[in-house]
């Protein structure tokens, strides 16, 4: 009797640990007290949120919230609006993103974005994988085949595209492109993915395909993945951040803000009461 | 509204009505495609004309001047005493005076065209696209003028012994003459690469000049060639500023300080002059258009050719 009993706290233990892992994950993101203007827009307001490695953190909201705009300022990607303005500070791995000493062609090799639409380059499959290992002079050959076969892996889509290596990428599904853009991604081996709706323009299959992919992925890096679609965040992120108007209303646990949410506006949008 | 009815017919009356007043245009939209086929065919049967008389009349020429000799001889003397037809020497000078031309409006035409295209705020685009392009409205008598009288004393500083009139200064001004050109088509082939593909590139940590050439540039690639090859055939066929500003010597040289006659140059001289109907000198007229011809057919093909082999399409 006694023995049973120490088994099932022993197992009710054993739960807790794999919810709360004793390694302390580490913050690779951290921003603090980020304003963002479009001209005299007040696109951000006091955006205070920390992003931690091997987690998916999901931020959802409606549209124009500044969900896309706080994503895109995380590899300063915002700054081709010519008229952005910032204030507060983004420190990635301890330093200041936003101050223009950070040489952005660094910060945008070490954080990858996968965008809404799929945009492979006009070229072959082979090629928009060497891409971007080959502009940071990596031009071995076979290092390059190397890579695209790792990449393409990484991305599970080598068995169905390693025979067409050569092909153009525009021949490819829109599901099967938006998969490339994910490799090309891993082809530079960043810390960070960056995901803005990855999955809105594709269909039911391609986008489980996409989800099931962030779930590796995650074992290996940080994913930040914005969507509208509110099943998406609640299946495949670990914290959610809900944005509204340029204002983080609540960033929690993906559970706690699913099911109890602390704010009555985060309770409404999720139920679908608005956006 | 009881009363609105009885006094207003129906739509469907009045469509009626209107009806057989179009009965003439619809008459009209049946002979349309068939007048739009003849007026279509104008330019066809226009360009079958052209070539039936070059090469009815160059089969006259060739009937005197055997046609290995014409391509393949080295002297062109028509007004000699015993004349000579060998069109290298023009063929050479309108080489020349195009590759001249093409290595000052490639590069800077290239350059216009990222500076446009990538670089240059909006505002700064809005200015400088159309006064590029006021360069293409100049006239080329101009550009001859401007040639001759400008162009090559300046060039004399650097090469003392060059001829007042010499194949460089004309090449240098085609060139000028084709930036517009090259810049403005090709800023618009790079301006439609979508720029989804340029956030792909900079969002793998490449720097702008990376993006531009590994990703824009090739992207573009069909848009640029073909705005080269009509610059080429800009070049080849550009007759004004060569007849003034290069003169008529007909030497075989490629001394570039040197004045050289071009294809098109010898048209003007030889149409300009006394050439009796009939007689080989006038017949040689032909003969060289119909090279000239030839050469912007082949020009043409080869730049169709090469832009479907590098299209990268998005």
């Amino acid at each position: 009797m006694n023995t049973v009993m120490t088994k099932k706290i022993n197992l009710q233990l054993v739960r807790n640990e794999r919810r709360e892992p004793a390694v302390q994950k580490e913050i690779v993101y951290d921003t603090k007290d980020l304003n963002l203007w479009y001209g005299e827009t007040h696109a951000l307001k006091n955006i205070n949120m920390d992003i931690k490695e091997k987690e998916v953190t999901a931020i959802i909201g409606p549209s124009g919230c500044g969900k896309s705009t706080y994503l895109k300022t995380l590899n300063r990607m915002v700054e081709l609006v010519p008229i952005v303005k910032t204030s507060g500070e983004i420190t990635y791995k301890g330093r200041n993103i936003l101050d223009k000493s950070f040489r952005v062609e660094d910060l945008r090799t070490q954080v990858g974005m996968v965008f809404q639409k799929a945009n492979p380059f006009p070229k072959s499959i082979y090629e928009n994988i060497a891409y971007g290992p080959r502009i940071h002079g990596i031009n071995n050959k076979k290092i390059l085949d190397e890579i695209v076969e790792k990449s393409l892996r990484g991305a599970f889509i080598w068995d169905e595209l390693k025979d067409r290596l050569h092909d153009n990428a525009y021949g490819l599904s829109g599901g099967q492109q938006q998969r490339l853009c994910i490799a090309r991604c891993l082809a530079v081996e960043p810390n960070v993915i960056l995901m803005d709706e990855p999955t809105s323009a594709l269909d039911p299959k391609s986008t489980l395909r996409i989800e099931e992919l962030v779930q590796e992925l995650k074992k290996d890096y940080a994913i930040v993945i914005v969507t509208h679609n509110m099943q998406q965040a609640a299946r495949i992120s670990d914290k959610t951040a809900f944005f509204l108007n340029g204002e983080i209303i609540e960033y929690d646990q993906t559970d706690h803000i699913f099911n109890t949410p602390t704010d009555e506006r985060t309770g409404d949008y999720i139920s679908g009461r608005f956006g | 509204m009881a009363t609105d009815n009885k006094n207003r017919i129906s739509v469907s009356e009045m469509i009626e009505e209107q009806k057989k007043k179009r009965k003439f245009l619809n008459q009209l939209e049946k002979l349309i495609p068939t007048l739009l086929l003849i007026i279509a065919s104008l330019s066809v049967l226009t360009t079958v004309g052209i070539v039936y008389t070059l090469l009815a009349e160059s089969v006259a020429f060739f009937r005197n001047v055997p046609i290995l000799d014409f391509f393949t001889g080295t002297i062109l003397k028509p007004l000699s005493q015993n004349p000579e037809f060998g069109v290298l020497p023009l063929l050479n000078g309108t080489i020349i005076s195009t590759v001249i031309a093409m290595l000052v409006a490639g590069p800077i035409g290239m350059m216009s065209a990222i500076y446009l295209s990538e670089y240059a705020p909006d505002h700064v685009r809005r200015v400088l696209k159309p006064l590029l392009e006021i360069l293409a409205g100049v006239p080329t008598i101009v550009y001859g003028f401007f040639a001759f009288t400008f162009v090559t004393p300046l060039l004399r500083m650097v090469f003392p012994s060059i001829e007042a009139t010499n194949i460089l200064s004309p090449g240098i001004i085609m060139g000028v003459m084709i930036i517009p050109m090259i810049a403005s088509l090709s800023e618009d082939a790079m301006s439609s690469v979508p720029n989804s593909i340029r956030e792909g590139a900079l969002a793998l940590g490449s720097t702008k000049l990376e993006t531009t050439f590994k990703v824009v540039i090739p992207a573009a690639l069909s848009g640029i060639i073909a705005s080269f090859v009509l610059g080429i055939s800009r070049a080849i066929g550009e007759t004004m500023i060569v007849a003034i500003a290069s003169g008529s010597s007909k030497n075989f040289t490629f001394d570039i300080t040197q004045s050289m006659q071009t294809m098109t140059a010898y048209i003007v001289e030889v149409a300009g002059g006394e050439a009796a109907a009939g007689t080989t000198i006038y017949y040689s007229l032909y003969a060289v258009a119909l090279t000239l011809f030839v050469f912007t057919l082949i020009m043409n093909l080869l730049a169709k050719y090469i832009s479907r082999k590098f299209r990268e399409e998005y």
